[in-house]
């Protein structure tokens, strides 16, 4: 089973859950950006979490399917058509042969992604398909999506989903979708300022109190300087009180710098390893997929939240994830 | 949240550091020292050949040795329970009971360095700097006991350390936006060498005709950490017959 790329979007690349267990050798992690969207959309399809999907950013592409295809799109909220049709997200889609999926601009949030029943046929590059654009591997030949480009998929569908596999012989429509649908971070998103939970970096009592305040009570905004590697703000400088010398080391998904001009880098997907700058804070992860949704120019406030806070907030959204997983699991053998 | 490691057999104190909510940091000192590094890759490696469940990644620094893990997938993890501690008291466990030093196992690795031309764009300001002469500068890098501090940065990207003092020089004040792949560069008192073209602010005095990663390969990378290095120098004609041999 293939898809063709008709139109490519803006940054179309393929990206699962990153490529762990080479930080040491100074390999990137990399992987989606809004992981939450990323397992939703797999556990949908019936795929393991692992496999990957299509990020799509800010303007999506125009893919044909050879074969009848079960799809999800989840994440940002974007126009998406088969012919005259609107394609509901955030829900299985089964798709006819041939059904050419038009997706349009990101209204609300910056990054959707899509998954296929199956998962996409491309080999994995140390444990990973994830595309890591910088050092040109992984992915689709290192790069993101270009016109022309076919993808293969699994051949099977697993018969998942059997009466939609019914409705879809019995009706003439171009595709068929269900009417439940699975959560998503754009369900807490305000289309005004974010709040994003922070904890205390590594350096957090080096910038000293008025610093600290500086960071908590103002509004910084997304620059347009942000990629995949970090988000740039712009906001009061933060400069610390005593200037320590710092040693390069491990930084995370999350981790807040702050280089000498006092602009703080929020560290994402594909991050550096290492980093020689005071880190001030980090993000809280059950956060990082709402800021991944953030365009630039988006504005956000921090609230600082304990280690321990973070950690049982991210637990939730893992036993949260179970729920949707065994519900979906249910609907996916009636 | 900070704790104090207690180290009985061997030197090894560790202070633990949360960094987010998905990483524990186990710090060995405050300095660029080969044995506070061999501390860290002392665990690091244990770290790696017994891997602790959730644990995604143990990325050795200069002085740090960071743990990735997954909160959800740390052994023990009860209700109400905090990850961060019951992992913090499974490396306390781990360096109470010990650790072999990482030494006198190092693999000796040959770098062949071409210093001339235009691999060599910062080779006369370094000498000036150090007021030496070229030859000198090439001679003092190739007799330094050089070894792998750590990789990062880039994939492959090696700190070196064991520079002859008298070529340390500073970062240049305005990083060049484009250095190629396999420029050997020198700064402070470390060597690194660019496996992927970057952009950079280190001096760079040569370029090696290998290939320092390449992601198919197992391992990508050429150079690992506590490797001892060696700077050859070669000629022009040399380095185009080896980058030939390469492609």
């Amino acid at each position: 089973m293939t898809i063709r790329v008709i139109k490519p979007g803006m940054l179309t690349t393929l990206q699962d859950r990153g490529r762990h267990g080479y930080q040491h050798l100074g390999v990137v992690v990399g992987g989606a950006m809004d992981e939450w969207a990323h397992r939703l959309a797999n556990i949908t399809v019936g795929n393991g979490e692992e496999e990957a999907t299509l990020e799509i950013t800010l303007q999506g592409p125009t893919l044909e399917f050879k074969e009848a295809a079960l799809i999800a799109l989840c994440g940002a909220q974007l126009s998406a058509h088969i012919g005259e049709e609107k394609v509901p997200q955030h829900r299985p889609v089964l798709l006819r042969a041939g059904s050419r999926l038009e997706t349009g601009n990101c209204q609300l949030g910056a990054r959707a992604y899509l998954a296929v029943a199956g998962g996409y046929g491309i080999a994995d590059i140390m444990n990973s398909k994830s595309t890591y654009l910088p050092g040109a591997f992984g992915g689709v030949e290192g790069r993101a999506l270009r016109k022309d480009d076919v993808l293969a998929t699994a051949e099977s569908l697993d018969n998942l989903y059997p009466s939609l596999q019914q409705r879809l012989q019995a009706s003439a429509a171009a595709f068929v979708a269900p009417h439940f649908a699975v959560d998503s971070v754009l369900h807490h998103m305000a289309r005004g300022t974010q709040t994003v939970r922070i904890v205390e970096g590594r350096h957090w009592q080096q910038f000293g109190p008025v610093v600290q305040g500086l960071m908590l009570n103002s509004e910084f905004s997304v620059s347009l300087n942000s990629d995949r590697m970090g988000y740039r703000l712009t906001g009061p400088a933060l400069v610390a009180q005593s200037e320590t010398k710092m040693i390069s080391e491990s930084v995370a998904f999350g981790t807040i710098q702050v280089p000498p001009d006092g602009q703080p880098i929020i560290l994402m997907a594909d991050r550096q390893t290492t980093g020689g700058y005071p880190k001030i804070a980090s993000v809280a992860s059950v956060d990082l997929p709402l800021l991944a949704q953030m365009q630039p120019r988006q504005s956000l406030r921090f609230v600082l939240i304990s280690l321990q806070d973070a950690q049982q907030l991210y637990l939730a959204r893992e036993h949260n994830i179970r729920l949707v997983k065994q519900a979906v699991a249910q609907k996916q053998k009636e | 949240m900070e704790r104090k490691a207690k180290a009985i057999t061997t030197q090894l104190k560790g202070r633990f550091h949360p960094a987010g909510d998905r990483c524990l940091i186990v710090e060995f000192g405050q300095k660029i020292a080969p044995d506070i590094n061999r501390a860290v890759r002392s665990l690091a490696a244990y770290l790696l050949q017994h891997p602790l469940a959730g644990v995604t990644d143990v990325v050795p620094a200069f002085a740090t040795v960071a743990i990735h893990y997954r909160p959800e997938a740390i052994e023990g993890l009860r209700a109400g329970a905090s990850p961060h501690n019951l992992l913090c008291e499974q490396v306390q466990a781990i360096l109470i009971q010990g650790l072999a030093p990482q030494q006198g196992d190092a693999r000796w690795v040959e770098i062949p360095v071409c210093y001339e031309g235009e691999f060599a764009p910062d080779l006369a300001e370094v000498a000036t700097l150090c007021k030496l002469t070229h030859e000198q500068v090439i001679e003092r890098h190739g007799a330094s006991p050089h070894f792998v501090y750590m990789l990062g940065f880039a994939p492959g990207f090696a700190y070196i350390g064991g520079l002859d003092k008298r070529l340390a020089v500073p970062r240049r004040m305005t990083p060049r936006t484009r250095i190629p792949a396999g420029s050997v560069a020198i700064a402070d008192e470390l060597s690194a060498i660019y496996p992927l073209q970057t952009p950079g602010g280190w001096n760079v005095i040569g370029r090696t005709p290998l290939k320092l990663f390449d992601s198919t390969a197992s391992p990508p990378c050429l150079l690992l950490p506590g490797d001892e290095v060696h700077f050859v120098a070669i000629s022009m004609q040399e380095f185009q017959r080896m980058s030939a041999m390469q492609s």
